[in-house]
């Protein structure tokens, strides 16, 4: 059937978008991440300003501090949203398509005269909608909580890195939506799906670093100890890691809120000749340095969802 | 009058299994079609074949003139499909399901609301149309289906099993609710294996085995085709030689005694010929009955005729 469809793949994405994202919003799940969120983020914040206040006087960029500080017990606000926006995204879509399957409620959307792509399309779009909408907000709580406890505007400078940060999150999300999406395509039980993309995320998490490192000696081994042979693993090895999507959300994370950071890789002395050390970066020599990150987290969700696609494409929609 | 489904040697493979085997069905448009068989026969793969939503391994479907795999969108435009299993989002109540459908129809404007208003009381859930689906009954889901099929006005409408799952009462309503969609000069395609059900609102039958289409027609034809003869007349009576008598009646095809009892199988209503006969010899006339032709009957008759063997 090589033929051309007739109409448009995304005849209906309207209307199955607003429904999603009207789902998603008044869902008790999204209320209970919300909260979970809102906490952390007033939490962290006020720990980082406690922090910082004491100790750092002259800061030019005291505004990105209150992401990255991190005061014991807690971590920063950056390293917990490392840490929950995946599961958010995981919980916006792991019962996507299956969810559908298990209401029987698929079979009388599809005899609707739309395409399968509109409706899987759809359900991604309100997903990232919900995240982004989301980490919006939770970034105006943070700017307004460092204003009212700091008595200091940020800079536009500021706002543009700490924004783009946001933009890096919503693309880390999406790669998990992406992957939780793949998984509601894949296995019957929303349960299942949810536990396979938890653990895929887990696993890049917790054991892709340490396989990275086990791997990196075998694929390039140092004989006797060169300079070069060292470098070659020390590669190697960044980019194995850079296989998994939360290695590259971490670097674009350090590169855009620390201007500072003016290498994601090893570098070499020779590199170094004539630098101040501890110079901020101009924002578009960070955005240059943190373009492939988010290349690769783009070209990962894409990934996801085209595998998504193709198995939908052919599933069987009777129960 | 225009064909309004139309298969050819119409197959659907998966893997080893063959699920629809190279079927031939012809449903004229106006006509109220019961596609009838045992579960797993293949009724519900031809039905999401003829929409679109399963790819025919080989065959060729016309759906209102329609090929469904290269125009899935311009038959499902104007196709309504109940699933044997309707599901709603039971979160959203009735009107807002259906606003949901009607969106996706890429139904627009202010006419929107009255004609869902419309379906929602054609099937009597004005009342409940504001209230969860989750609140509904079995009974009204199923009404709440045919609601969501009638809002974009097709001109056929496919039916899955419609009353599985119903109670008596709820079904024999259901049924009527098909009926009236025939009268209103719709085409219908209903499967079921609910035989006597469907014997009630069908012009005509097609019996499903093994993904072949083994009888095509109305029942009393389908009747005559299985049971020998379309007429079945009970007759109790006591004389002497009725027997041979009656077997030489024009029209009997067959005829069967056990003691004072016969059933005669024939071409047309002989009772009266009949009981001209008893009394004519003599004969003292106990029950005269004619039976109905039965489409369960039919069904099982066919089926115990070829136990095994291929029934095309």
């Amino acid at each position: 059937m090589a033929t051309r469809r007739e109409g448009s793949a995304f005849a209906g994405l309207g209307p199955v978008f607003l429904k999603e994202f009207a789902d998603q919003l008044s869902g008790a799940r999204m209320r209970l991440l919300e909260l979970l969120i809102v906490l952390t983020a007033a939490g962290t914040i006020y720990a980082a300003i406690q922090t910082i206040k004491s100790t750092v006087g002259e800061d030019v960029f005291l505004f990105l501090r209150l992401f990255t500080t991190a005061k014991d017990p807690l971590p920063s606000f950056v390293a917990f949203a490392g840490f929950l926006v995946p599961l958010l995204a995981i919980a916006l879509g792991f019962d996507a398509v299956n969810g559908e399957h298990q209401r029987r409620t698929l079979g009388r959307v599809l005899a609707q005269p739309i395409y399968r792509d509109a409706l899987l399309f759809g359900k991604y779009l309100a997903g990232l909608a919900t995240l982004a909408l989301v980490l919006l907000a939770t970034w105006l709580l943070i700017t307004g909580l460092g204003i009212l406890l700091t008595g200091l505007a940020p800079s536009g400078e500021e706002v543009a890195r700490s924004l783009l940060y946001l933009a890096a999150t919503l693309a880390y999300g999406g790669v998990w939506l992406a992957v939780a999406l793949f998984f509601s395509t894949v296995f019957k039980s929303p349960t299942t799906s949810a536990l396979a993309a938890i653990g895929l995320w887990l696993f890049f998490t917790v054991f892709w670093g340490m396989i990275a490192g086990l791997l990196a000696p075998l694929l390039s081994p140092v004989h006797y100890g060169f300079p070069e042979e060292l470098y070659r693993r020390a590669q190697t090895e960044l980019m194995l890691a850079r296989v998994a999507p939360n290695t590259l959300y971490a670097e674009a994370t350090l590169a855009l809120l620390r201007p500072e950071v003016r290498s994601l890789g090893p570098v070499l002395p020779a590199q170094l000749e004539g630098m101040v050390l501890g110079t901020p970066l101009p924002l578009g020599q960070s955005l240059l340095l943190v373009w492939p990150q988010f290349a690769g987290l783009v070209a990962a969700s894409v990934l996801f969802f085209t595998l998504a696609y193709v198995v939908f494409q052919r599933a069987e929609i009777r129960a | 009058m225009m064909t309004a489904i139309e298969t050819q040697a119409l197959s659907k493979r998966y893997g080893d299994l063959v699920a629809v085997d190279g079927l031939d069905l012809r449903v004229e448009e106006g006509e109220v079609f019961g596609l009838l068989g045992p579960n797993g026969s293949g009724k519900t793969t031809t039905i999401l074949m003829l929409l679109g939503l399963t790819e025919p391994t080989s065959g060729r479907v016309r759906v209102l003139g329609y090929d469904p795999v290269r125009e899935p969108l311009s038959v499902k435009r104007r196709v309504g499909y109940l699933p044997d299993t309707v599901g709603f989002y039971d979160e959203l109540s009735g009107r807002e399901n259906l606003r949901y459908t009607a969106a996706l129809c890429g139904l627009r404007g202010r006419s929107v609301e009255t004609r869902i208003e419309e379906a929602l009381a054609s099937m009597g859930l004005t009342d409940a149309a504001d209230r969860p689906v989750r609140t509904y009954s079995r009974g009204m889901k199923q009404r709440l289906g045919l609601a969501d099929v009638l809002l974009k006005e097709p001109q056929l409408v496919i039916l899955d099993e419609p009353t599985l799952g119903l109670d008596p009462q709820a079904a024999h309503e259901f049924l009527g609710l098909i009926r009236s969609l025939g009268d209103r000069g719709l085409t219908v395609l209903l499967s079921s294996h609910l035989l006597h059900q469907v014997q009630t609102v069908t012009d005509r039958v097609g019996l499903f085995r093994k993904g072949r289409m083994a009888l095509v027609g109305s029942v009393p034809e389908l009747a005559r085709q299985v049971l020998g003869g379309a007429y079945r007349v009970h007759l109790e009576a006591e004389g002497e030689d009725l027997e041979s008598a009656l077997a030489g009646l024009p029209g009997v095809r067959r005829l069967r005694r056990d003691g004072a009892r016969y059933l005669l199988e024939a071409e047309r209503d002989l009772r009266d010929d009949a009981a001209r006969v008893v009394v004519q010899r003599g004969g003292r006339l106990l029950r005269l009955d004619l039976e109905e032709p039965d489409l369960d009957e039919v069904y099982r008759a066919y089926f115990e005729e070829v136990p095994h063997g291929d029934a095309a």
